[in-house]
């Protein structure tokens, strides 16, 4: 048998048929007859729909139906639920075509069906809708106010929720008593997801047997078929097949159910006709789900010797126009329970107001929750370190959870359960050489060079669980996994999954740990994923849960298909069970290593079943269903040096490095990709992305000329190592990294440039850090060294 | 499949294409297309026909002739770039082409389709007000050239006429100018929200900016500024302040007036100190 392959960098087997252009995407798949969708947005942020006239569209050639949102509604088809619901939560009813007002731009307010995308596309300029515009608002806390204009009648204060979390009392006496306390009034800017591939849905409905098909850019299907199935479209769930085919990017945005899904099905139907949507770029911009949008105070106290003795946190949360599936849990639970981070604070409380506004809804978007929590956390240790004239790193270590206090009760609901941040941080600060960079820091000040350290440490609580749990705190969806593993006459072995792989290369990385498993060739295992009708249920990939809950419930299953293995090869070999070892890819007769039956032989026979044991089930498969007992927390430290140009207000980052701890790595190749992405993506909220609304709710920002993905120019080569702290709860010890790199590094770049900044006496800057606002913040003071020259 | 429908023709020269201008009312020519795509697309333009001169051979291709370079206005970026005539002679086009787009837009991208279509952010223009370049273009009455200084006349216009063909750049040629192009990209875009040429040369600078204003324009305070002396680096920075009003200027989400201003003395400052090799 070969070397372990868990923790080999082994290269994805994904990406030939990705970088050969033969991967299967939802746009890529043509049935026959099929027509398509071209969508009616509202330009509008807020407008009365006094009518519309589909006349003219609906009689271009080629034109088959306009569907508005009224013939739906009179269809039965509901509203679009969320899966997260809070007491007292507001949910109005989003549905799919909006009939009554249009409640942001790109609203769908009817949809054209036509032989061609040229022809809907064409046609759909023709539908004369008939807008009456009506004030809108845009940002939260302008939603708050009396009298704004209400996004949804029945909600006239524009609150979704309020929610909270902590010992309000305690807290507050933690501050009454404080020896220092600092406090920051921060936005943590709305981002435009911006997945490569732009959504798709196409759907099939075949009368003979009243079934539908929909293949759609999910990374949840089955969530998808249930929302579907059992509260928008009442289609039996048996009816109703969702398949995820190749999905280019996710990061959240492609986890929601979308309107067009459920235009689409209904139009395969009405027609009897598959049906395909599309997303042109621009109305990506405008109807993925956006991430983050929080204007927040946050404060912290600190006693006489430097440690942390409370945060408060008042945050308001933009939900956008509609509730989309998991936004409620988003600046919650996600959020307001991650403010411990790596600290001991013995008391934090937390505050979220959650109102709409006329803007595109918000949701999960890669860390959700938690790069706010992060954000807002380590400025606070920054600003607070600086206020006590310690260095940022020795007031961190001075409150970090020692390794002998887990696992760790924070007064926020998570238990910790292992971590070791002080040795994560020592390893990070020894391979940048800390105290070199404050040298050379020191030295560019005096030559009027302006580079800025920023150092952060961090944890994540990814793969949400157990099921229980996130019930009683409002999900609407179980946050167990199940898996199939299905050994075949041949020994091939597939694997059914009810994650979903959209980048993150589980095909390769969960064979690995499959292979190793059952001590079989990796290029004999496959990973099916993606397939309401293939797998047995599952609730997909996000919230970086692939692993430590996809892939612990494939473990378990396989170890079912050892046990029986173990049985037929004992009756083959005329042994006990309990004497048959399986060692170097056989299973054998302890100690007599020539009595052996191979995987193959197992295999074969489990399916033959002539030569079997009497009281044995034939067929080689077993299914797991595993409901993990706790969260995971991966942590580490990330440490970004950046440099500013004074002239012109510009951020160079000069360094990036980070240590992460998500317990051992299967696939370090993986995992560093993983890293290096989430990195640029949480570097790109420092310093580049923003989705700017104007006064009247139109987005200013909403195309690649003016929002600002980060590129490869804009990035370094990051440095990048590990420690391992197992998770104690599942069979690998695994935890997350999907997410860890955009947790982290938005906060790291962030304190990187204040840091910069600071001989200028420049405190806080909201982000991004574009290189006017930091040219007006610099010329707003005056640099302390060109002051005593 | 997103633009409205067109007719699509190739015209195999010059003379060719002016008919074909003649024949199709509203129709555009068509070289790199990496403008014109992407506003078909967005629909911001449906013209009715596109003519395609971007392989026309005679419109294609640098070469020295007598005191002049001719630049054929099909030439790519790419081709100007990498061009040993110009980065002879003319060094600020490659530095300058080389800042525009990405591999793609530059493998297409053309030089006359740059100038013709005179987007106030876009590179070329002011390297040729530097320059002191001339354009000639050539319609139905026949050819004639045009100064870059009353080339560009506005946002996205020029002194071309309806149905004339922008054909050749003509660069003269300064033994021993020192030359240089400071950019201030975009972040999302890449195009210039300042750009900065100057073409210094015995005593006198010539200077231009592009991305400032409406279109391209000489930098006359601060040829005027160094007019006669030595580009020391105390010159070029007494030089570069305040070298535009901030109210003229262009705006938006990444650059105020204000900023724009500043920017422009610089990425004048920058470019200068480059082309002193300071
Ligand atoms: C992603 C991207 C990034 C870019 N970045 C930059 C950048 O950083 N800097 C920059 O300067 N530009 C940039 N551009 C624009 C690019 O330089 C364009 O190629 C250029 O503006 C137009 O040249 P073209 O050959 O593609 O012309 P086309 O797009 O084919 O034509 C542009 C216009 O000029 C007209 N036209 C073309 N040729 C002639 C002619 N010979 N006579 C008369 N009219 C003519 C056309 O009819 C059309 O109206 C970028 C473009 C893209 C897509």
């Amino acid at each position: 048998m070969a070397d372990k392959l868990f923790g080999k960098a082994m290269k994805r087997v994904e990406d030939p048929r990705f970088i050969t252009g033969t991967g299967n995407y939802t746009d890529d798949m043509t049935l026959p007859g099929m027509v398509h969708a071209a969508m009616v947005r509202s330009p509008y942020a807020h407008a009365r729909i006094k009518k519309i006239d589909v006349s003219k569209a609906r009689s271009y050639p080629g034109v088959l139906a306009v569907i508005t949102g009224q013939e739906m509604k009179d269809a039965g088809i509901n509203g679009i639920p969320t899966g997260w619901l809070h007491p007292g939560i507001k949910t109005p009813p989003h549905y799919a075509i909006t009939f009554d007002k249009a409640r942001h731009v790109g609203d769908i307010v009817a949809a054209v069906i036509a032989e061609t995308r040229q022809i809907a596309e064409d046609a759909a300029e023709l539908v004369e809708v008939d807008y009456e515009p009506l004030p809108a608002v845009a940002l939260g806390s302008d939603a708050l106010k009396p009298g704004a204009p209400a996004v949804h009648d029945d909600v006239p204060d524009n609150v979704c929720f309020t929610w909270s979390i902590g010992d309000k009392a305690a807290v507050d006496a933690a501050f009454a008593s404080a020896h220092k306390t600092v406090k920051l009034n921060l936005r943590n800017n709305r981002l435009v997801p911006n997945a490569m591939e732009p959504r798709a849905s196409l759907a099939q409905y075949l009368k003979a047997s009243d079934e539908y098909t929909l293949w759609t850019t999910s990374q949840n299907p089955h969530i998808h078929r249930l929302l579907i199935a059992a509260f928008i479209m009442g289609i039996p769930e048996h009816k109703l097949r969702v398949i995820a085919p190749d999905v280019g990017g996710g990061f959240g945005s492609k986890i929601y159910q979308y309107p067009e899904e459920i235009i689409v099905l209904y139009a395969a139907k009405k027609l009897n006709r598959p049906v395909k949507w599309t997303a042109r770029r621009s109305e990506s911009f405008v109807t993925d789900s956006h991430g983050r949008d929080h204007e927040t105070v946050a404060e912290m106290a600190v006693d006489q010797s430097g440690k942390i003795t409370a945060v408060r946190v008042d945050t308001i949360a933009n939900m956008g126009a509609y509730l989309t599936t998991f936004a409620p849990a988003v600046p919650t639970y996600l959020y307001g329970c991650l403010l411990a981070g790596t600290y001991t604070t013995p008391h934090i409380y937390c505050h979220v107001t959650a109102p709409f506004t006329h803007t595109t809804p918000v949701d999960a978007y890669r860390g959700a929750g938690r790069p706010e929590a992060t954000y807002l956390l380590e400025r606070l240790v920054d600003v607070m370190a600086h206020e006590l004239g310690m260095d940022p790193v020795e007031f961190r270590r001075k409150n970090l959870i020692p390794p002998d206090a887990f696992p760790y009760q924070t007064p926020v609901a998570l238990q910790y359960d292992s971590g070791n941040y002080e040795a994560n941080l020592d390893k990070a600060l020894e391979l940048v050489n800390y105290k070199a960079l404050r040298q050379q820091q020191e030295e560019w000040r005096k030559q009027g060079r302006y580079m800025g350290i920023g150092v952060i440490t961090f944890i994540e609580a990814c793969g949400l669980a157990p099921s229980a749990l996130v019930g009683s705190l409002g999900a609407q969806a179980g946050q167990w996994e199940s898996a199939l593993v299905r050994v075949m006459p041949t020994g091939k072995v597939e694997v059914f999954t009810g994650t979903h792989s959209h980048g993150q290369g589980h095909e390769t990385a969960f064979a690995q740990v499959v292979a190793d498993e059952l001590q079989i060739p990796v290029e004999d295992v496959v990973l099916v994923h993606g397939d309401t009708g293939r797998m047995p249920y599952g609730w997909g990939s996000y919230g970086s849960r692939s692993a430590p809950t996809g892939l612990s419930a494939i473990v378990l299953a396989t170890r079912k298909i050892i046990d029986k293995a173990k049985k037929i090869a004992a009756h083959l070999l005329e042994a006990s069970p309990d004497d048959i070892v399986h060692e170097d890819g056989k299973f054998m007769v302890k100690g007599v290593p020539d009595k052996a039956k191979t995987f193959f032989d197992i295999a074969l026979m489990a399916h033959l079943a002539h030569n079997y044991p009497a009281d044995l089930e034939p067929g080689l498969e077993a299914t797991h269903f595993y409901d993990p007992k706790n969260f995971v927390f991966p942590f580490g430290t990330h440490i970004a040096v950046v440099e500013v140009d004074p002239d012109t207000g510009k951020v160079k980052l000069l360094r990036y490095l980070s240590v992460d701890d998500c317990g051992p790595v299967i696939n370090p190749l993986i995992a560093d990709g993983q890293v290096h992405g989430g990195v640029a993506q949480g570097l790109g909220q420092a310093l580049l992305e923003e989705a700017v609304y104007d006064k009247e709710g139109q987005i200013l920002s909403g195309n690649f000329l003016e929002y600002t993905l980060p590129r490869a120019d804009d990035m370094v080569q990051i440095e990048h190592d590990h420690t391992v702290t197992p998770c104690p709860h599942n069979p690998l010890g695994i935890k997350g990294i999907g997410e860890a790199g955009t947790i982290a590094s938005t906060a790291a770049v962030a304190n990187a440039v204040m840091d910069a900044l600071r001989p200028f006496g420049i405190v806080h800057l909201d982000m991004p850090y574009t290189p006017e606002k930091v040219w007006r913040a610099i010329q707003a003071t005056k640099p302390l060294s060109q002051a005593a020259d | 499949m997103y633009t409205a429908e067109f007719t699509y023709k190739k015209a195999g020269s010059i003379s060719e294409a002016i008919s074909l201008l003649q024949q199709h009312p509203d129709a555009k020519l068509l070289a790199g297309g990496h403008s014109l795509i992407p506003t078909m697309k967005l629909r911001l333009a449906s013209p009715p026909a596109l003519i395609d001169i971007s392989k026309v051979a005679e419109l294609r291709g640098v070469r020295l002739e007598g005191d002049h370079l001719v630049i054929g206005a099909m030439t790519t970026y790419h081709e100007l770039e990498t061009s040993d005539l110009l980065k002879q002679h003319c060094p600020i086009i490659p530095q300058a082409v080389h800042l525009i787009g990405d591999p793609m837009v530059r493998a297409k991208g053309t030089i006359g389709g740059s100038l013709a279509h005179a987007d106030p952010a876009a590179d070329l223009p002011a390297s040729m007000l530097a320059l002191d370049a001339k354009i000639k273009v050539q319609g139905p009455g026949g050819a004639r050239v045009i100064a870059a200084d009353n080339f560009f006349t506005g946002m996205f216009s020029t002194a071309m006429q309806e149905g004339e063909i922008l054909t050749e750049v003509h660069v003269p040629v300064r033994a021993g100018a020192r030359m240089a192009y400071a950019k201030f990209p975009h972040p999302a875009s890449r195009y210039a929200v300042v750009g900065v040429a100057v073409v210094a040369d015995g005593g006198s600078v010539r200077a231009a900016v592009t991305g400032a204003g409406e279109h391209a324009m000489r930098l006359s305070k601060l040829e005027q500024a160094l007019a006669g002396k030595p580009l020391t680096a105390e010159n070029i920075t007494a030089a570069c302040q305040g070298l535009l009003p901030p109210d003229h200027l262009n705006h938006d989400l990444v650059a105020s007036k204000e900023y724009r201003a500043h920017l422009v003395d610089v990425m004048a400052r920058r470019a200068l100190m480059q082309a002193a090799g300071l």
